[in-house]
């Protein structure tokens, strides 16, 4: 993952260097200082590849074995058996796709209303959710256990899920968004008779796909890597995410960092696909912020 | 129509100030003024896309301050045309009729008769952002059409399009109205266009109505200075005057105009009014600046022996604190015959006949007849 935003960027910088006709390097001079941060972001990903082909005494050795004697891809099924690696695929994944679902929905209904409706303490309303952007989540934790708890969701996918259904995040950039579309196209949407809801979802959702996109693999990502949260909530070993199952591979007693890696490179390999399907999107929407169509 | 319609802005701006106007079934209604001057307001309001503050606005026989847009039958064609970029020139014709859920050959049947009308069949499938300027315009005209709506609103249509375009537009704009018949009402600030489409024009500044009426009755006469240096290409040229004795006199322009009250006065002489001078005839002094020749006649441009003053300064006139032209970029203009060439530096003398001179009362910039 680290990889592919590295990428990313080094794609970004070469697309606003301006042309240079003469003398041109075969590569950008952004390349001499990108190439090396490349690398030193790539580093802990490939150790932890390696880390999951060794055997657990290689893994714990010092000073670490960098070229492993064998493959021992063994080291996955061990992994993938020792817990119920399918139920926590699956809770994340639930978890995951549910919060990107709600963001995109809740965040756009609200940000809608807090780029075009004029209603009575509007802008005082949005500082405010400005501001809770600034409160850490930790200092939210209890207050937020107490209310999953009234609800009766503690130790539940669904206690899991449920705050995490809209963000102020998420509010924040649709609504920058939003204001960037053209009034008059909604204006003439009115006029051609649609509805308040009509012209947000008919006309301004398929304009900000690429803010949609953006969003929706930033909160994927963030759900997918969740650990706090699944750690407070849940406790049945069956409920839990993939992060927290992961947790579980490591402990006062045994700590096979073979086995952890390994678990690792399996939880990221979804995260990985979805980067690479979202890439283009991804790029466009921050391509996107500077260019005024 | 519109029924001492005011709208004020938050922040105290008045964009609109006591605005009445009557627009006829089937009329093409030209609103036309300098920039700022509301005219844009006043059509965003028969939109129902602004509330008026005090006033009321009638289609038909229904006041219409409480009716949502999509609920007033209107159309509307934005200056930067606001066609859905997402959807294909098809999907932009048929959305208002989708909108309104008619069935789905209904919805076909119309879009391509528009289509046929505008030209637009072999477009069909493209997007938006895949036309050129013109094509986007007849696309915006086509979806306003599709609905068939009782009122027609369009803002600025032709700005955004280059000249040629804009006149052939302008006269299929014309046939599309005479054919149709739908009543109209067109904001522009281009005297030109407001002059050739409209049946009646509307000549706003600052909020309030100038004068209303047929396009030659405003050319041939103008309510005020405002209208006199807004209709008509090239302007008018505006001198100040003083009347004395039933005598106007403005530089070393005199004419005669028995029953004048002495005093103050803006005299309007039009550029296609003057002529070399004959014998007899109100003249006066005119050093030629720069010759422009058009072919059938010959644009000049100059200086007169009297001080001039700036045409369309509405603001200044409506305080009656009107601005001295003479040293600031204001010149006389001409309209010559090719054949009465004069040459540049030269100081020629031009005549007009007495009655196509224009006299405007200094303070009030109302015109005396």
């Amino acid at each position: 993952m680290a990889s592919t935003s590295t990428a990313t960027v080094d794609r970004l910088v070469r697309l606003d260097a301006p042309e240079q006709p003469r003398r041109r390097l075969p590569f950008s001079p952004w390349h001499l200082f990108l190439a090396p941060v490349a690398v030193i972001m790539l580093v802990p990903l490939i150790w932890m590849v390696i880390l999951s082909l060794e055997t657990s005494s290689e893994a714990q050795s010092f000073p670490p074995v960098v070229l492993p004697t064998g493959l021992h891809f063994h080291n996955y099924v061990a992994t993938w058996n020792s817990e119920p690696f399918g139920n926590f695929f699956l809770n994340s994944a639930m978890y995951s796709l549910a919060t990107v679902a709600g963001n995109l929905l809740f965040c756009s209904l609200a940000a809608y209303a807090f780029a075009r409706l004029k209603f009575w303490g509007r802008d005082v309303l949005f500082i405010v959710l400005l501001a809770t952007l600034m409160v850490p989540f930790q200092v939210l934790l209890i207050p937020t256990f107490l209310i999953v708890k009234h609800l009766g969701l503690v130790d539940s996918v669904g206690g899991l899920i449920m705050p995490n259904l809209c963000s102020a995040f998420g509010i924040f950039m649709l609504r920058q968004f939003f204001r960037t579309l053209p009034i008059e196209l909604e204006e003439a949407a009115r006029i051609d008779g649609t509805s308040r809801l009509g012209i947000l979802f008919k006309i301004v959702l398929p304009l900000s796909l690429p803010a949609l996109a953006t969003l929706g693999i930033i909160q994927f990502m963030w759900s997918w890597n969740d650990f706090l949260w699944p750690l407070i909530i849940i406790d049945t070993a069956s409920h839990a995410p993939l992060q927290l199952g992961l947790s579980t591979l490591q402990n006062a007693h045994r700590s096979h960092w073979n086995l952890v890696m390994a678990g690792t490179v399996m939880t990221q390999i979804p995260m990985l696909i979805v980067f690479l399907f979202a890439q283009r999107w991804f790029i466009r929407s921050i391509a996107f912020t500077g260019i005024k169509q | 129509m519109l029924d001492e319609v005011t709208k004020v802005f938050p922040g105290g701006t008045v964009a609109v100030d006591g605005l009445s106007l009557e627009i006829e079934d089937g009329e093409f209604m030209i609103l036309v003024g300098s920039s700022g001057c509301g005219k844009t307001t006043v059509l965003r309001m028969v939109a129902g896309l602004e509330k008026p503050t005090t006033g009321t606005i009638r289609i038909g026989e229904r006041i219409v301050n409480q009716v949502s847009a999509r609920d007033r039958d209107i159309a509307m064609v934005f200056q930067n045309y606001a066609l859905y970029p997402h959807m294909t020139v098809y999907r932009n014709l048929a959305y208002p009729l989708r909108q309104q859920r008619l069935p789905r050959d209904v919805i076909r049947h119309r879009v391509e008769e528009v289509a046929e009308m505008l030209s637009l069949k072999a477009l069909m499938n493209r997007r938006p952002a895949q036309l050129s300027g013109g094509q986007r315009q007849r696309v915006a005209m086509g979806r306003a059409l599709v609905r068939e709506p009782a009122v027609f609103l369009l803002d600025e249509p032709l700005s955004n399009l280059d000249a040629r375009l804009r006149v052939q537009m302008r006269a299929g704009l014309k046939r599309l109205h005479g054919r149709l018949g739908v009543t109209t009402v067109y904001v522009t600030h281009d005297q030109v266009e407001a002059m050739t489409l409209g049946d009646r024009i509307a000549v706003l500044s600052d909020g309030k109505l100038q004068q209303l009426g047929p396009p030659q009755e405003l050319y041939d006469r103008p309510a005020n200075v405002f209208v006199a240096g807004f209709i008509g290409s090239p302007p008018m040229n505006l001198l100040r005057a003083s009347a004395r004795d039933g005598r106007v006199s403005a530089g070393d322009f005199v004419l005669e105009r028995p029953g004048l009250p002495d005093g103050a006065l803006i005299v309007g002489l039009r550029p296609e009014a003057l002529k070399p001078a004959v014998d007899g005839m109100p003249s006066i002094a005119f050093r030629v600046d720069v010759v422009e020749p058009l072919g059938d006649e010959l644009i000049v441009h100059g200086s007169l022996a009297a001080e001039l003053i700036a045409a369309s300064s509405d603001r200044d006139v409506a305080e009656g604190a009107l601005p001295v032209a003479n040293g600031t970029g204001v010149e006389a203009v001409a309209r010559l015959d090719p054949r009465d060439r004069p040459a540049e530096g030269r100081v020629i003398r031009l005549g007009i006949e007495p009655e196509a001179v224009y006299v405007f009362d200094a303070k009030t910039g109302v015109a005396i007849r």
